[in-house]
């Protein structure tokens, strides 16, 4: 593998590569991918295996598919998944709201507004993308636990209304300033005031931008285990992340096939959003550079 | 201009009509206020969830605070502390000292090697970089982190199939010396992203110098070391600093692998797990805040240092 990896790049569709070299970076890519999605797969067969059959089946495929696991994971708990589901997910959707709606707003003003202390601003703005959260991680926990919000959602919804995500606000910057300002500029004499233009020039044409803003909220926020690990104590109040947490360290290692079960069915969100938005989620790394 | 005033006329006299509530209130706060207005919600937010928190962070690092009583005053106290007299801090910097600086070369090595091999304008790159991009985004879930507490686990899938050429492993998550590395293979495996930022700067280099380069005779490994990679260094710093942060910053699958704990005896402790053991486990705040600010600083440290070496290195076209 390291000597295809050296080998310089082609221009592409190099025409006259021999046959054989294609076929064996074909051979080398394939052998890669099998073996990144192995685990997952496995253990996507592993939840639909007896227990006792995970430990010694390294085979992708079980002796025989039950589907118990899925039930028995579901109903492990005091509380349901279900309940952990509905709970991720109006986090999520909340958050996607706060974010698009906040995020715009301060992009707008940055990118097309002219105001006293802008680049004030704007300069503190960006200090905040390289401030590790762990600084401001305590105190937030003090002045939530005084407002009496813990274990109550609101810690984690309220600071997306607040945009305090300023990565996206970075995002929607950079695309605003690629529309043609004369557009705001003939609205504008034409007596348009900035809320309009914000609402009916800018944002309809930022889809792209807004859309890769709500799918990464979504996905990160559906992935986060810190925030709610310290804001939500009651299994009610359990995002998914939680409830596998509790999963493994109730049941430890006992009951390896629903604990899977319920993994793939935590998993099964992100993998719908990689699958219907592959190309917003792929272009919006390439030119972002998000991780 | 006859017409133009038909049109006029046609449109009749010019109504009187009063400004809406709307108008007068934007008139009313001039384009200044109107911004102001915008910027809201953010101000509010980093007044009061960034800028007020952090200096009070700051000021709760020299105290002594439990949440219960006022934060006590103890002056350097806890800095003295943490440098002369807390191994589990000296640890927790070794551990995440060692996963940064393996993971993300490791990380960066791959994502760059594949991204290269992809980059001959291959049948399937859509379906390759799909695959590869997979694990970054399940990557950081809870269920990623219990699959990889199975897999190498004493009777887990690894030692499944090294069982299967008579090889008889260990546990690798509860054996000290193996633990950290089963959490640089988890981070290696997600060198997706990187990749796809590695695919997006290769498009950028000009095929016409590789033609320039072939006619000259030069080789193709000659050619990688002497274009691509000169060419791509500022993607690779690019890369270089956010992996790096994002390592500093892990903390989902120390804490579901070890269980909470960091163990075994504190080899998964990772930086932020012992933040999160101190202020969540006992609720020291103070000294859990001056922990957080020297996050703060080895992370400016490292990025500072990035940016003052990367003009020997780094390669801008103008």
């Amino acid at each position: 593998m390291t000597d295809a990896a050296l080998t310089p790049m082609e221009e592409p569709r190099a025409p006259g590569r021999p046959v054989w070299q294609s076929v064996l970076i074909h051979l080398v890519l394939v052998g890669i991918s099998f073996l990144m999605l192995y685990p997952i797969l496995w253990m996507l067969s592993a939840s639909f295996r007896p227990s006792q059959e995970i430990f010694n089946s390294t085979s992708l495929l079980p002796s025989q598919v039950r589907i118990e696991a899925y039930p028995e994971g579901w109903f492990a708990l005091r509380v349901s998944f279900g309940q952990f589901f509905w709970n991720s997910l109006v986090i999520s959707i909340l958050s996607v709201v706060g974010n698009v709606i906040a995020c715009s707003l301060a992009a707008f003003a940055f990118a097309r507004l002219a105001f006293p202390m802008r680049n004030f601003w704007f300069a503190l703005m960006l200090g905040t993308l390289m401030l590790p959260y762990h600084v401001t991680l305590i105190p937030q926990y003090v002045l939530f636990l005084n407002m009496g919000w813990v274990n109550t959602i609101l810690p984690l919804v309220v600071p997306k209304f607040l945009a305090t995500d300023a990565f996206f606000i970075f995002l929607m910057v950079q695309f605003f300033r690629g529309i043609p300002r004369e557009l705001d500029e003939a609205a504008r004499m034409d007596g348009c005031s900035p809320f309009r233009i914000y609402w009916k020039i800018i944002l309809p044409l930022s889809m792209p931008v807004l859309a890769t803003a709500a799918i990464f909220t979504f996905l990160w926020t559906w992935d986060d285990f810190f925030g709610p690990l310290i804001y939500l104590n009651e299994m009610s109040q359990y995002t998914v992340q939680l409830g596998l947490r509790s999963f493994i360290d109730s049941t430890g290692t006992s009951n390896w096939s629903a604990l899977f079960a319920m993994s793939i069915l935590s998993l099964l969100p992100v993998f719908l959003f990689f699958v219907f938005f592959q190309r917003l989620l792929i272009e919006g790394i390439a030119t972002t550079g998000m991780k | 201009m006859p017409q133009t005033s038909d049109v006029m006329s046609g449109l009749g006299p010019v109504p009187n009509v009063r400004p809406t509530l709307r108008q007068r209130l934007v008139r009313g706060i001039g384009p200044a206020g109107a911004a102001y207005v915008f910027l809201f919600p953010w101000l509010a937010g980093f007044l009061v969830l960034t800028l007020g928190p952090a200096l009070y962070s700051l000021y709760l690092s020299f105290t002594d605070y439990d949440l219960i009583g006022a934060p006590r005053w103890t002056g350097l106290d806890n800095y003295t502390r943490i440098a002369t007299n807390d191994p589990k801090f000296a640890a927790s910097v070794r551990v995440t000292l060692t996963f940064v600086l393996l993971s993300v070369p490791l990380k960066l090595a791959f994502a760059l090697g594949i991204a290269v091999m992809l980059n001959r304008g291959l049948k399937g790159l859509t379906l390759y970089r799909a695959i590869f991009y997979l694990p970054s985004l399940l990557g950081t879930s809870v269920a990623i982190a219990i699959l990889w507490r199975q897999l190498f686990s004493g009777d887990g899938l690894v030692n499944g199939i090294l069982g299967q050429f008579g090889i008889d492993g260990p546990s690798w998550i509860s054996t000290p010396d193996t633990a950290l590395y089963t959490l640089v293979i988890l981070a290696i495996w997600q060198f997706g992203s990187p990749m796809i930022i590695f695919l997006a700067g290769l498009r950028q280099i000009p095929g016409d110098i590789y033609e320039a380069a072939e006619m000259d005779g030069a080789s193709k490994v000659r050619q990688f070391w002497r274009i691509t990679l000169p060419l791509l260094t500022p993607v690779i710093f690019f890369n270089a600093v956010v992996q790096t942060i994002e390592a500093f910053k892990a903390f989902t699958p120390a804490f579901i692998i070890s269980g909470g704990t960091g163990g075994p005896i504190d080899a998964t402790l990772f930086y932020t797990l012992y933040l999160y053991q101190e202020a969540f486990g006992y609720f020291r705040m103070g000294y859990a805040s001056a922990l957080a600010w020297i996050l703060l600083v080895i992370i400016a440290f490292f990025t500072a240092f990035s940016f003052l070496t990367a003009r020997y290195w780094v390669h801008y076209d103008d």
